[in-house]
């Protein structure tokens, strides 16, 4: 794999390789020795342009257990305060010798722009780009379904026949995009469900169902995944929808709404988490929610993402 | 240094060879095997003569925007094209909101000599939608503008676009709408539909354009003013220009060649060189488009040249800036999209990219017939040739094209303005011959002049 | 190309039954044995051979793999390849005396790998080698403790291991060289 850009464009073979890598990283981090030498002597450059801690934690934790050393760019750059430009920052990267850029980036596409320019000769890993997607967090959630339904015998295995509700704003969520392209390559069916306001006029091309009922997508489709996404603060200004309350009451996952649930079904979440907004205390504390497995699931992908686009002979592409 | 041309067994629009003998700027004998003595010869044998191309829509640049183009640079770039009249829009720094801009623009374009530059004034004052700019004095100012136009952006506010079509009344002129409701598209940055679902990217729904050209018509009808519609890019304002037009409401419009022929698959490459204010729409839209321009619902093809420095376009998509170049290839893509497809004959392209955008635009001396007497306002094009378009056949300050690469069909072997060519052997000629040449024939007009009255 | 058998499933048998009791009796018995078989085809081996010394010694002989993907020295050179298991038994390694089992025994890096990962995994008292085939052309000073069968080769020749669990049949073939 050259790089990492988005799930739409990943095949099921190559997503189920970075899925079985990751079973063996996750190995890892139960020994003593939490490091592997696979990537030693290469620079991974974190290449934020927002802020996101937890993310760019994560991808450190990764790249350091496969033994690379890791430089963390915290760039300022919107086209409205005119920082210094992609293209300055990257070359300056190339110069450096950076073999790998992690990028979170606001504006959609700009890691394929990235990666198509030139600029730069190193591996390119999607971390997030606008609304478009964040494909190692649509890995770290398949990676944490295939476990949690598939057990020890996880390897080798999709996720065949599994419904997965994703509830929130999906227009803006690039959580949502990667995800409902992911799991349907591994054989998921995805339903979303939102009011009106937040979805996008026209979801023919990621491949879901849509509803603007949660208790109806419930009862109906039964799932045995449901994940919430974050409702964003700038959203309650912005008229998607009244206000808060009325959001929680429609499509928060409160304790009778979670009662309501088949009683199998996993509750996720990508984080953090509005706590009485999108999603209530007895959800995400119960067994049956993943968000803190998520997180070291996390490491144990993107520990997989990096070791397959930058440890080969950079010839091969994805 | 002749100013005298004999353009030999050139095929007009309506299919008949003839030798054309250009004076001192004007077409003084038409025939065939006419005396070459004293003239320059063109060979025109195989090529199709139309009247000088006439753009109602181009970003000069000049004043402020220099780095992506100026004046000059930009006539240079239509003349490339074939153009022998520009109408220049008023988004630049200062806009032209006063008679100071406008006349400087147009003496500009006067001393670089490869087109006739037609200023067009902004409807607001710092095109900020607010109030009436001084429309009157650009009108009787030197640069006598008609054509009104705060393109860029739109004048949405319903009572000062009711006030302005209502204002330049009084001046002959027309308002020359960007029709894009900006409540309604906040943060796009392509078409809205699955696309721009997949993409991320924010979305422009074309109800934003319908509902202002819905909206505009029917003031212009109520008020009784002409109207012009920039830029239709969508099958639903197709929709609502031909039913105002079946209504008898004096409204024009005009598409781009981008919009004739590209569409919006193009974006998911997330390339900037495909961002365009109005975006690149549906391949249904390209097809009523085509069909509006055959038909007449739109009147006319005019580029939005809109040139941009590599800054402003070798970025991410959400930084990048709207707009492409377009003189050099318009004609060619014309071509492309509406000839070699059968939609429209040669008269018709004549009339599209000439006729009536001289019209429209108030023009005068341009989109003339082919007849003795008439200025010398010519466009010699080869339509037997094809090439891959690339940068070296732009001739602007700037390399926003999106078709470089693309094969389109044909040639503008000569342009000539004024009487003189300014492209000859399909390329543009030196711009201080061209300047030396426009000072002869400013100065051959004063001297040609009646004297004012009381002089002794 | 020719292509001919110099082992065949009774040689390979055998040479697995000789190889478990040179084992017990360089060990001087089962204790503290752990057998670690390197993938794809070394974890076949290693677990026949495990249970072949759990049944002469009546002591169960506990047996895992180790994957030496992550550590390998030529990654850099070839296209990326998935990981295998690393699968050690629950008593693990520290102060035990791992036999690493592999099919073909080469140049040597698999096995610098493979004591590399290991080095990770814990702190084994002694690491034996056992290798079904040893065909030459070390590049480190790596050497077999136990040998199934000694196939001296030129590098123009491929090594063919084919054991059942993995493949259809079972075998060890020699493709190519110079040939006539």
């Amino acid at each position: 794999m050259k790089h990492l850009l988005s799930t739409a464009d990943l095949g099921r073979d190559d997503a189920l390789r970075i899925l079985d890598v990751a079973e063996d990283m996750a190995d890892v981090s139960t020994r003593q020795v939490k490091k592997l030498p696979t990537l030693r002597g290469t620079t991974v450059v974190n290449l934020f342009y927002e802020d996101s801690t937890r993310t760019r934690i994560s991808f450190e934790a990764a790249a350091k257990r496969l033994s690379a050393d890791v430089i963390n760019f915290a760039a300022k750059g919107s086209s409205v305060s005119k920082g210094e430009s992609l293209k300055d920052t990257a070359q300056t990267l190339a110069a450096m010798g950076a073999d790998g850029i992690v990028i979170r980036h606001p504006a959609s596409g700009a890691p394929r722009v990235l990666a198509d320019s030139g600029w730069v000769d190193a591996g390119i890993v999607n971390a997030g780009d606008g609304t478009h997607e964040h494909p190692t967090q649509a890995l770290l959630d398949a990676f944490t379904m295939r476990r949690r339904v598939h057990g020890d015998a996880s390897r080798g295995r999709d996720l065949d026949g599994l419904e997965v509700l994703i509830v929130g704003d999906i227009l803006h969520s690039r959580v949502a995009r990667s995800n409902a392209w992911l799991l349907r390559t591994l054989g998921a069916h995805v339903t979303v469900v939102a009011p009106p306001t937040l979805l996008p006029v026209d979801v023919s091309r990621l491949g879901v169902d849509v509803h603007y009922d949660l208790d109806e997508a419930i009862a109906r489709v039964q799932p045995d995944v449901v994940m919430m996404l974050r409702i964003q603060q700038e959203r309650m200004a912005e008229a998607f929808f009244p206000n808060a309350r009325e959001y929680a009451r429609s499509w928060g996952l409160g304790a009778a709404r979670f009662r309501s649930l088949p009683h199998a079904a996993l509750v996720m979440h990508p984080g953090p988490m509005n706590r009485g907004l999108e999603i209530g205390d007895d959800a995400a504390d119960s067994p049956r929610s993943t968000v803190r497995e998520q997180v070291g699931n996390g490491v144990a992908v993107r520990m997989a993402v990096l070791y397959l686009t930058l440890a080969g002979d950079r010839e091969d592409s994805l | 240094m002749t100013t005298t041309h004999l353009i030999r067994a050139v095929e007009t629009v309506d299919g008949t060879r003839t030798d054309v003998l250009v004076r001192d700027g004007v077409v003084v004998e038409l025939g065939s095997g006419l005396s070459a003595t004293g003239a320059q010869v063109i060979d025109a044998d195989g090529l199709l003569a139309l009247p000088g191309l006439v753009d109602l829509h181009t970003h000069l640049r000049e004043p402020g925007g220099e780095g992506a183009e100026t004046v000059l640079t930009g006539s240079r770039a239509a003349a490339a094209g074939g153009f022998t009249a520009v109408n220049a829009m008023a988004n630049s720094s200062p806009v032209a909101d006063t008679a100071g801009v406008v006349e400087q623009v147009q003496a500009l374009g006067e001393r670089a000599g490869y087109v006739t530059v037609r200023p067009i004034g902004a409807v607001t004052q710092g095109l900020e939608g607010r109030q009436l700019s001084e429309i009157g004095a650009m009108a009787r100012s030197r640069a006598a503008v008609r054509v009104f136009s705060d393109d860029g952006h739109c004048v949405s506010d319903p009572l000062l676009m009711r006030r302005a079509l209502e204002y330049v009344k009084g001046f002959g002129g027309v308002v020359a709408q960007h029709a894009q409701e900006p409540r309604l598209t906040e943060g796009a940055q392509m078409n809205e539909g699955a696309l721009s679902a997949e993409l991320g990217l924010g979305g422009w729904p074309a109800v934003a354009e319908e509902s202002i050209i819905a909206r505009d018509v029917l003031l212009a009808d109520h008020v009784g003013a002409r109207l012009h519609v920039c830029h239709v890019s969508t099958a639903g304002s197709v929709e609502v220009v031909r039913w105002a037009k079946a209504r008898g409401i004096d409204v024009t419009a005009e598409v781009t060649p981008h919009h004739l022929l590209l569409t919006e698959d193009l974006v998911s490459s997330y390339d900037s060189r495909y961002k365009v204010n109005p975006p690149l729409r549906r391949a249904e839209d390209v097809e009523a488009l085509r069909a509006a321009l055959a038909d007449g619902t739109i009147d006319i093809v005019a580029t939005d040249h809109a040139p941009h420095t590599s800054e402003a376009k070798h970025c991410e998509w959400d930084a990048a800036a709207n707009g492409m170049v377009g003189l050099e290839s318009a004609l060619s893509v014309v071509h492309r999209t509406m000839v070699e497809t059968g939609l429209i004959g040669w008269a018709d392209v004549a009339r599209v990219l000439s006729v009536a955008p001289a019209r429209i635009g108030q023009v005068e001396g341009h989109g003339r017939p082919l007849a003795v007497g008439e200025p010398a306002e010519l466009t010699l094009y080869d339509r037997g040739v094809s090439r891959t378009f690339g940068t070296e056949h732009l001739a602007g300050r700037s390399r926003n094209s999106p078709f470089l690469g693309h094969t389109l069909p044909g040639q503008v072997v000569a342009t000539l303005h004024q009487g003189y060519a300014t492209v000859r052997d399909g390329l543009v000629v030196d711009e201080r011959e061209i300047a030396d040449r426009a000072a002869r024939v400013a100065a051959a007009a004063v001297l040609a002049a009646p004297e004012p009255a009381g002089a002794p | 190309m020719s292509t001919r058998t110099v082992l065949s499933q009774a040689d390979i048998t055998r040479a697995l039954t000789r190889i478990s009791h040179e084992v017990l009796e360089s060990n001087r018995g089962p204790d503290g044995l752990v057998v670690l078989g390197i993938p794809t085809r070394g974890v076949v081996l290693a677990e026949r051979i495990g249970a072949q010394l759990s049944s002469i010694s009546g002591v169960a002989v506990p047996t895992g793999s180790v994957d030496v993907t992550m550590y390998r020295d030529d990654l850099r050179r070839n296209p990326t390849r998935a990981s295998q298991p690393t699968r050690l038994p629950d008593g693990g390694i520290d102060g035990a005396t791992v036999v690493l089992v592999d099919d073909v025994l080469y140049s040597g890096r698999t096995i610098r790998a493979a004591l590399d990962a290991l080095s990770a995994l814990g702190r084994p008292r002694a690491v034996r080698l056992a290798v079904l085939v040893d065909r030459g052309h070390r590049e480190l000073p790596i050497r077999a403790d136990f040998v199934g069968k000694n196939l001296p080769t030129s590098a123009a020749e491929r090594i063919f291991v084919r054991l059942h669990g993995v493949d259809d049949d079972e075998l060890v073939a020699i493709e190519g060289g110079a040939d006539s």
